[in-house]
């Protein structure tokens, strides 16, 4: 599951509406929430939650075709999980958007995809207009085993995310 | 030095966000990091022992693929190595 703040989670869409017809990037930063067990089958499973605290804007270094391609520079991946570590967060996850295209990942979302256990969120957005984002799991423990799973987006309303033991106690995960 | 570990690997550092391994150049911290940790080597190395197209590495804030000396690079204890897999990916159409 993605769990992510109203306003966050507006904003990545927002971002895919101003970079239309290109594609937007990012990535997301929070705590990522295991489920039961050590394993790296478990820590990447559906029942994980990745709770985002904050996103941050990347570039896309794809000009060459930005309505149908985007790289975030690793150069500025590196600055941004340095931004985390001084933030105490990680990076859980990523998004990008599909202009006129459907929020489902492509074989290119899916070749490209490597960080296992983080979620991968896409916005379909619709002649400038953000219709449809879905997040996606990418579960397994190796490229061989990969695959991406449908979560569910959980948005917060409340400006405070409860802490995530009193989340779990609840039973909502 | 310190080598920075992305989340998705973290599970073969026993969670740790930063490991510390000593060594002189790039390849010799390589060899120690997979000696400690040695379920990492598959996901940065292929079978052949090449760093993985996709796994970035950067000593500091060079990508080590365009060092001039790539993995043979010198390092010193107070360099850092960050591990960063790419992130990429389009509608495809």
């Amino acid at each position: 599951m993605l769990r992510i703040q109203y306003a966050d989670y507006e904003a990545l869409r927002a971002h895919g509406e101003e970079t239309y017809p290109n594609e937007c990037c990012g990535v997301l930063l929070g705590k990522s929430i295991a489920g039961e067990g050590n394993s790296a089958a478990a820590a990447n499973s559906a029942v994980a939650v990745n709770m985002v605290r904050q996103i941050v804007r990347a570039g896309n270094t794809r000009t060459d075709s930005a309505h149908n391609r985007y790289n975030i520079a690793p150069q500025e991946l590196v600055k941004i999980q340095r931004q985390a570590r001084g933030l105490g967060l990680d990076i859980v996850g990523f998004y990008h958007s599909h202009p006129d295209h459907p929020a489902q990942w492509s074989k290119t979302d899916f070749a490209e995809a490597h960080w296992l256990g983080c979620s991968y969120v896409i916005t379909s957005v619709e002649q400038g207009k953000a219709i449809t984002t879905n997040s996606f799991l990418l579960s397994g423990t190796g490229e061989d085993d990969k695959k991406f799973e449908g979560e569910a987006i959980q948005i917060d309303i409340a400006a405070n995310l409860a802490a995530p033991e009193a989340y779990n106690q609840k039973g909502q995960a | 030095m310190n080598i920075h570990i992305p989340t998705p690997l973290r599970t073969y550092t026993g969670g740790l966000e930063t490991v510390n391994i000593s060594g002189t150049t790039v390849n010799a911290v390589f060899q120690q990091l997979t000696v400690k940790y040695p379920e990492l080597k598959q996901h940065l190395f292929t079978p052949e022992g090449k760093l993985r197209s996709f796994v970035n590495v950067y000593l500091n804030d060079d990508d080590i693929r365009y060092l001039e000396s790539q993995q043979e690079t010198t390092v010193k204890d107070t360099d850092e190595l960050t591990i960063i897999p790419s992130i990429a990916g389009g509608a495809n159409l």
